[in-house]
């Protein structure tokens, strides 16, 4: 027992303070209930989706600037080729849209691995490239979604939107993380020579962190086109909200360290102060720069953990 | 001739491109003029080359701001938004309070802008890209919320800027006035003076100049803050230029200036480069710009363009110093 809270302090304090949050939520609203949560899920599923992507390239010792770029590729397409055509059509053409997003990804990782340059300005050049991509695909918001999409995150007893969260998250990690695979994520980003040297598929590995980022962010994509029912080309501000998270959530940026629950409660803790201070009438353009602290000072606190961690 | 003949041709070319990076450079754009004459018989004349100029000018200073940080392996992504913030107080406050002051302000808050960033990079030790996106997103709301109280009062842009940036004298833009100092001072400063030398210290190897002595969190926090000083200076050109105050006005530039310092042969990296080969660059995609405005290839179009030659030109530098 003491062993289990010594290894997920963080974790722990994390929902601990989630906790707090909802409670001073209540008090600030008191009739915040089951359709506040609601809209908070649905509201940070694309956060929460974009986080996952980040948590598992960080926690592989890489970063994914094109990320939220890769976002809005995935909503586009998916808004543009389910416009007009039925509800079972439908179904192909989200399956299609997932592979896409991981294929997209795994060019992010070959080229990285292929053009051995850093991982950071492989995908700063990527980003401009799927920015400019999405706005080929749709010049302006437009497209639309089949009705059983968005019926997938609205609603429910418990709040739909969690568990499709719960279930893609789940789905998806819980197989790597049991298998050689994730092993292999943690190894490369703890320390890529000694990980080379045990004999892990350095580049393969490298280029199958990215490729489940990019499912992640065809998944966050669709989540955006399922929520609003149309497709978006200008990537909206999961980029730096996701760096936020994954470093509030415990992953290390110098990769190996952490898991996926932190960056979740993360994403949930910055949504929900959001919320607060909307609830507290605070003009939503001022809620834009607190945010903006809020998330240079969780980089900031990160950087200066990290620099104390390499001199202990 | 024993030399010639040991060493084949390509290695020779990537050779010479490593020793003196600025021929190829000029020979790029000399080809990109011709092509530019072929695909458009007649348009190259003297108005021609002083419109490129001018447009090639504001790009060139904010890439200088990315040239200077890529010498210490930096990069500053709120440049555009530093501009922007400069370009927008300055045309909004001219009205209330008067245009020196205005400008006063305006510079102030480009420096305090780029004080955040040294804090963060230096102090902090965030990766500057993180850092000066972070800055930037700060920045952005700001601006909201302080566009709010000045709608009403209107914009004037003053009559110095407007000269600056579209007036002509012996049919060059005035705006060489600004730059011809300004390129000669970051050109002297990067290879004769002592912060100059600390910059390539820092990116060649920064714990080796550390080693040496070098207060290095004194060096990078002076270069943000130089090079918010910069893109302040810019934004108030752009200003004069565009003559209309928005909060989008110098947004745009950002992916050019950083292309503009990584075509011009600045390793992203640290160490290797400066900021004559970015001019060089700045033209490079200026007549690059025309071209494709030409061939009226759309906003996407250019942006994946960008986007892989900086790719391309960075793999290609990461090949270049692999085989020293």
């Amino acid at each position: 027992m003491k062993r289990f809270v010594v290894q997920n302090g963080w974790t722990i304090g994390l929902a601990v303070l989630l906790g707090l949050l909802l409670i001073v939520t209540k008090l600030i609203q008191p009739d915040f209930g089951l359709s506040g949560l609601d809209s908070l899920g649905r509201a940070s599923l694309p956060f929460a989706l974009a986080t996952l992507g980040m948590a598992v390239v960080v926690i592989a010792g890489g970063i994914d600037l094109s990320l939220a770029s890769l976002m809005a590729v995935c909503s586009v397409t998916a808004a543009v080729l389910m416009d007009g055509r039925g509800e079972v059509a439908a179904v192909p053409i989200v399956l299609g849209v997932l592979v896409l997003g991981a294929c997209l990804g795994a060019v992010n990782g070959s080229l990285i691995v292929v053009s051995r340059v850093p991982d950071i300005v492989v995908t700063l050049a990527m980003m401009f490239v799927w920015d400019g991509t999405a706005l080929l695909i749709l010049n302006a918001p437009g497209g639309g979604a089949a009705d059983w999409l968005r019926g997938l995150i609205v609603g429910g007893v418990v709040p739909k939107s969690f568990i499709f969260l719960a279930v893609v998250a789940l789905g998806v990690w819980l197989p790597i993380r049991r298998s050689k695979l994730g092993l292999m994520l943690y190894a490369l980003g703890s320390d890529a020579q000694a990980a080379f040297r045990s004999g892990v598929p350095v580049k393969t590995t490298k280029i199958a962190s990215y490729a489940i980022a990019g499912l992640f962010a065809a998944f966050g994509g669709m989540a955006v086109t399922m929520s609003t029912g149309i497709g978006e080309p200008i990537p909206g501000p999961y980029l730096l909200a996701s760096v936020a998270a994954v470093v509030l959530g415990g992953v290390s940026l110098t990769g190996g360290k952490g898991g996926l629950l932190g960056p979740v409660l993360a994403v949930f803790i910055l949504r929900l102060v959001r919320l607060d201070l909307t609830l507290l009438a605070v003009d939503p353009n001022v809620t834009v720069i607190i945010e903006g602290v809020i998330m240079i000072g969780v980089v900031m606190l990160g950087g200066v953990l990290a620099l104390r961690g390499q001199r202990t | 001739m024993s030399v010639t003949e040991t060493i084949p041709p390509f290695s020779r070319a990537l050779r010479l491109m490593r020793d003196y990076p600025m021929l190829p450079l000029g020979l790029l754009l000399a080809a990109l003029v011709i092509l530019l004459e072929i695909l458009q018989p007649g348009i190259i004349n003297s108005r021609w080359l002083a419109n490129t100029i001018k447009v090639a000018i504001p790009l060139a200073m904010l890439a200088a701001c990315q040239t200077l940080t890529m010498l210490t392996g930096g990069i500053d992504l709120s440049v555009g938004i530093i501009a922007t913030v400069a370009a927008f107080v300055t045309g909004t406050l001219s009205p209330l309070v008067g245009v020196p002051s205005a400008v006063a302000v305006s510079l102030v808050l480009a420096l305090l802008l780029g004080l955040l960033n040294g804090f963060g990079v230096a102090v902090c030790r965030v990766h500057p890209l993180i850092m000066t996106l972070g800055t930037g997103l700060v920045a952005t709301g700001l601006m909201q919320v302080y566009q709010r109280y000045v709608i009403a009062t209107g914009s004037k842009i003053p009559d110095f800027l407007q000269w600056l940036g579209i007036g002509r004298t012996l049919g060059l833009p005035n705006s060489i006035v600004l730059f011809v100092p300004f390129a000669a001072l970051i050109l002297w400063a990067q290879k004769r003076s002592g912060f100059g030398r600390l910059l390539y210290a820092m990116g060649s190897n920064e714990k080796a100049a550390r080693l040496s002595g070098v207060r290095g969190w004194q060096v990078l926090m002076a270069l943000y803050v130089l090079s918010g000083l910069i893109a302040g200076i810019t934004g108030l050109l752009y200003l004069g230029m565009i003559k209309q105050a928005s909060l989008s006005l110098a947004v745009p530039l950002l992916l050019p200036s950083v292309a503009a310092a990584v075509i011009g042969g600045t390793s992203i990296f640290g160490g290797r480069g400066g900021f004559g080969g970015t001019i060089i660059g700045a033209l490079i995609l200026t007549v690059l710009g025309t071209m494709l405005t030409l061939m009226q290839m759309p906003e996407g179009g250019r942006r994946i363009l960008f986007g892989l030659i900086v790719l391309a030109v960075t793999a290609l530098f990461v090949r270049l110093t692999d085989n020293t």
